[in-house]
């Protein structure tokens, strides 16, 4: 589905992409996800590592508009018509920038302006380049999705502009069907409806499904009756986009053997604010005055580790071929490599972005495409072969976490989470200040 | 519960050999008017258990308009896709069950929203 250039190869065109000084890692692979989304070519990005600039070889505007349309990690993006270290290199390089190109622009009739950004530094009127600006990013989004705003929100709700992230290297577009096996309050559904993706999810804590319990908010002790999922969707004029969420157990096989899913989208429980759960017998049935009906099974420990080869596994089987996985991996720094990242046969990895958590601990943003269809004995892999088997040691990331110095900053984490109540453990400000 | 997700589940009570499609014992349902998208419709059925959804909808007493069978050429059959449409995304279930066909094991529905969690203890 390649869009076609104006006139081959001489169309392509140079773009100075602006990008925003946050989540560096994960603006290569938002990019590279919408490129290739519209059908770009992906190889195409002059790695820029942490400079906010990133020159991109676009063949038409249409297509430059687009990305525009979905990324949260850039600002704004300029048609390039030269660069250089010093005004002489510029002015040479603007000069060799094809005339017809800038007829356009450079009518009797026609009004321009000069603007100068820096970066790092404060610039007095030196350098004069010419340039248009063609297309403002989505950050705006990031405030209008606030989590502060949300209707009906749980005690790790993701931030909004890393939720928006993930929907981006995911791929998602409008008619899809997203599916998030630990759904929580929803949050990573919004973004994905936004985007035009039917959703649904499953959830294994009943009272959250039905926004029932004890309130996140703080100055708020139950939720009120119509704190669900549905109801912040409608919030967002999306609920046209809404499925269903399903009180289910993520380790249990409840849907029709296929692929069913476009893209799956999740944020697996680790542990630290909200406890890995799944159903079984043990003795201690819990049950509540107050929700009789809850009708809730005993549930026991999900070991992190099992949860990953879960999930690779589903998502295996019930993605389409192309569709793609986006969750979090939880590490312990200093013992993390590359080879802790869980493999699969069908799914290849496309992007690995970390978030800092603490000194010792971060979560690493994974993305995998499947590329090829599921066989029965693909489910076996980590037996056979030892690149699939999955790290142990994700099953002690909880004890790790809030070991020695850790213990110490999860108690200043949590003091600070009283203040704000409605941040996620791993938001961009906390992140800052550890 | 609406029937479009109804026919993506299916039951995982141990030693069921299909568990599809669940029996739909509807106490509550409930009509929603939702945006007729015709893309999505097309895109999904494909992707659905035909017979099963035209089952699951009669029963219901809403599926008397779908043909037995899925003819093919639907695409531009825009009657076809609407009803379709009404089919999986406006007909809902709020209170009711989920029966397993085989070993007879329900799963309730409350407020719409099915709990597939199985309660080892019980069963």
């Amino acid at each position: 589905m390649a869009l076609p250039g104006r006139s081959g190869a001489a169309a392509v065109c140079k773009y100075l992409l602006l990008l925003a000084q946050e989540n560096c890692e994960f603006r290569p692979p938002e990019i590279s996800s919408l490129l290739s989304l519209y059908g770009g070519n992906i190889n195409n990005q002059e790695d820029h590592g942490t400079s906010p600039f990133c020159v991109l070889n676009i063949p038409c505007e249409d297509l430059a508009r687009k990305i525009m349309n979905r990324t949260v990690c850039a600002k704004s993006l300029f048609e390039l018509w030269g660069n250089g270290k010093c005004l002489d290199e510029l002015k040479q390089s603007v000069q060799k920038y094809p005339l017809e190109r800038m007829v356009p622009y450079l009518q009797p009739n026609s009004t321009y302006k000069i603007c100068i950004h820096s970066f790092n530094k404060t610039l007095t009127q030196k350098e004069k380049i010419e340039k248009i600006d063609i297309a403002d990013g989505q950050r705006e989004l990031i405030n209008s999705y606030s989590v502060k705003k949300r209707h009906f929100i749980g005690n790790t709700s993701m931030d909004a502009g890393l939720s928006f992230i993930m929907a981006n290297h995911a791929k998602v577009k409008p008619n899809d069907l997203v599916f998030d096996p630990f759904v929580g309050t929803g949050g990573l559904l919004v973004p994905c409806a936004h985007f035009g993706a039917y959703v649904c999810g499953t959830e294994i804590d009943y009272n959250t499904v039905h926004g029932r319990g004890k309130a996140t908010r703080m100055n708020q002790k139950w939720r009120g009756p119509d704190e669900n999922i549905r109801a912040n969707l409608r919030q967002y004029g999306l609920e046209k986009y809404y499925l269903d969420v399903l009180v289910s157990d993520a380790s249990k096989p409840i849907w029709r053997r296929g692929p069913l899913f476009d893209a799956i989208i999740t944020d697996p429980p680790y542990g630290i604010r909200e406890s890995t759960r799944k159903t079984g017998t043990q003795k201690e049935i819990i049950k509540t005055d107050q929700f009789p009906e809850s009708h809730v099974p005993v549930q026991l420990t999900y070991h992190l580790s099992d949860i990953f080869l879960d999930l690779l596994n589903f998502s295996a089987e019930f993605l389409v071929v192309g569709g793609r996985l986006v969750y979090w991996l939880p590490v312990y720094r200093p013992e993390y490599t590359e080879e802790v990242v869980p493999r699969h046969p069908c799914l290849k990895l496309i992007s690995n972005c970390e978030q800092m958590l603490s000194s010792h601990t971060s979560r690493r943003l994974i993305t995998m495409e499947k590329v090829k269809e599921f066989e029965d004995k693909d489910q076996y892999a980590h037996l056979e072969d030892g690149h699939y088997l999955l790290y142990q040691g994700h099953n002690s990331f909880r004890e790790k976490y809030f070991s020695g110095l850790t213990k110490r900053i999860a108690r200043e984490e949590r003091a600070r989470a009283g203040e704000q109540n409605c941040s996620d453990f791993g938001s961009t400000q906390e992140q800052q200040d550890v | 519960m609406k029937l479009l997700t109804h026919n993506m589940l299916r039951s995982h009570v141990s030693g069921v050999t299909r568990g599809f499609p669940l029996i739909i014992r509807a106490d509550e349902v409930k009509l929603n008017s939702v945006d007729f998208n015709r893309e999505f419709v097309t895109r999904m059925i494909p992707k659905l258990e035909w017979e099963a959804l035209v089952q699951s909808a009669e029963s219901l007493g809403h599926g008397s308009d779908l043909p037995r069978e899925l003819v093919s050429g639907y695409e531009n059959d825009e009657e076809f896709l609407k009803k379709v449409h009404h089919v999986l995304l406006e007909v809902e279930v709020l209170e009711g069950a989920l029966k397993c066909p085989e070993s007879g094991t329900e799963f309730p529905i409350n407020r719409g929203i099915p709990n597939m969690l199985i309660n080892e203890e019980e069963s």
